[in-house]
């Protein structure tokens, strides 16, 4: 049985770690590449990397910093922001990225899902897809780092994605991202439901238990954060032995039986 | 202690290579074939699809020397995902291709071997010993490895099966026979565990 995955979300910005609140304010909180050694030597199951400048100013993904990232990377390395055509997978697959998010991109021509996917494979794509909750009860989805509303549905998009060819959807609550009030359980449950994918939960984590609701009470197979692990004590390992008390299948952090 | 990487084009080495040299191995990444007669381990990484594997393989002509080094001066080498499915002497993924015959056996995709979840399998998962093996020196039954994969390596022989994974259906995790070792999931970026495996390979002697 396939684990449910702990992830812990990087932002980066001009080579700056960040942090905001609802896709604003943005707090610098360290650098990246401590932090990919620190969450590998924390034996972390996934880590996903977004440089969130690129698509707002049209940069193209930076492939020799990724590739930085992934020299220090021995887990999963997810690589999204900017990516706008095949030519660009590649380079960050060659460059050391398992599999790259796309958000952005996808809006402004949907073909790009069906011909990464038909190229490198489904495993290779996570879907991203930012979504703000409104006021009549409606989830919209946003582009350009969370700054454009599409008017797309939520699971309208994900269902349309997933058809296309998208692996896996990284599901961000706009609205809960950085508030550290938990995850928006109701998206995610929607959107898990409409797809046969895995949705990897993100955007508002505050404490373990917002972890555990989200896989158990609205079917999340993984879930995302950042908040919780540059603000609080809280750490990747003491949220799996929390969501491992709670019956969720983790994957235990490795103990060589040469030190036992 | 020297290992070899094979650069036959399929995909990316760069992880393999980081992780040989955190293990403090004397890596080298061997872009010829005569690469391989002067290093004490071989590793076989490979993404993709078999017959293409393959024809990268016969092309550069990695199969004689894979052949001699292995078969007669009886190298320790290491399959990796790809890599461990090309040990195997056959494969259907797409067309029929013959495989480099070292663990006899096929490659299957795994619905037709009775898997009936999402394919492919992806992700993180227990991995479950059948049998001793040097290569889990260390390492607990059922920790957890990474996998990403739609085939499968059905090894004729069961002495060759050497620890599966519960996906819907048994599917082969680690074949080996004598100092053969193929793994299906990712040694590289399976954490502290894989990395676990990879010092376990190095240290592996006949005797």
């Amino acid at each position: 049985m396939l684990k449910v995955r702990v992830i812990p979300t990087l932002l980066w910005k001009d080579f700056g770690l960040v942090k905001g609140v609802a896709f604003d304010s943005w707090r610098r909180v360290g650098s990246i590449l401590p932090a990919v050694k620190v969450y590998n030597s924390r034996d972390v199951d996934e880590l996903i990397v977004v440089d969130i400048t690129a698509s707002n100013e049209r940069n193209k993904p930076d492939h020799e910093t990724v590739a930085d990232f992934s020299e220090e990377c021995f887990v999963p390395l997810t690589v999204g922001g900017g990516i706008t055509s095949l030519e660009d997978v590649l380079h960050l697959l060659h460059s050391g990225a398992d599999k790259v998010s796309i958000n952005t991109a996808a809006f402004v021509n949907p073909g790009i899902i069906d011909s990464v996917a038909s190229r490198f494979g489904a495993q290779c794509i996570v879907a991203s897809i930012d979504v703000r909750y409104f006021d009549d009860g409606g989830y919209r989805c946003f582009s350009h780092s969370g700054s454009q509303n599409t008017g797309k549905g939520a699971v309208e998009w994900a269902r349309e994605l997933v058809s296309r060819g998208a692996g896996e959807i990284l599901l961000t609550s706009i609205n809960r991202d950085g508030t550290m009030q938990g995850y928006d359980l109701e998206l995610t449950e929607r959107v898990a439901k409409a797809v046969n994918v895995p949705v990897i939960a993100s955007g508002g984590a505050g404490n373990y238990q917002h972890m555990i609701d989200v896989v158990l009470q609205a079917g999340a197979s993984a879930v995302a954060a950042a908040s919780i692990f540059h603000f609080t004590e809280q750490t990747p390992a003491g949220a799996k032995q929390a969501m491992k008390l709670a019956g969720i299948p983790i994957r235990q952090n490795f103990i060589s039986l040469a030190n036992i | 202690m020297k290992v070899a990487i094979i650069n036959y084009g399929m995909g990316n080495l760069n992880s393999v290579r980081r992780s040989f040299e955190e293990i403090g191995a004397d890596t080298v990444i061997a872009n010829h074939p005569s690469c391989l007669y002067g290093v004490d381990r071989i590793v076989l990484p490979g993404v993709g699809a078999f017959a293409e594997g393959m024809a990268h393989l016969n092309q550069g002509g990695w199969v004689t020397a894979l052949n001699d080094v292995v078969n007669l001066q009886n190298k320790p080498l290491l399959g990796i995902c790809l890599g461990m499915q090309m040990l195997a002497s056959k494969g259907h993924e797409g067309v029929e291709t013959e495989g480099l015959d070292f663990i006899s056996g096929e490659v299957k995709r795994i619905d037709l071997i009775g898997c009936n979840e999402r394919i492919p399998h992806m992700g993180w998962n227990e991995v479950r010993y059948k049998t001793k093996s040097v290569m889990f020196d260390s390492i607990p039954d059922a920790s957890d490895f990474y996998f990403v994969h739609s085939y499968a390596f059905v090894p004729t022989n069961s002495g060759n099966l050497i620890a599966t994974v519960d996906y819907g259906c048994e599917l082969t995790a680690i074949v080996s026979s004598n100092h053969v070792f193929g793994c299906q999931f990712h040694p590289e970026k399976s954490s502290k565990a894989g990395r676990q495996m990879l010092r376990n390979f190095m240290s592996y002697s006949a005797c």
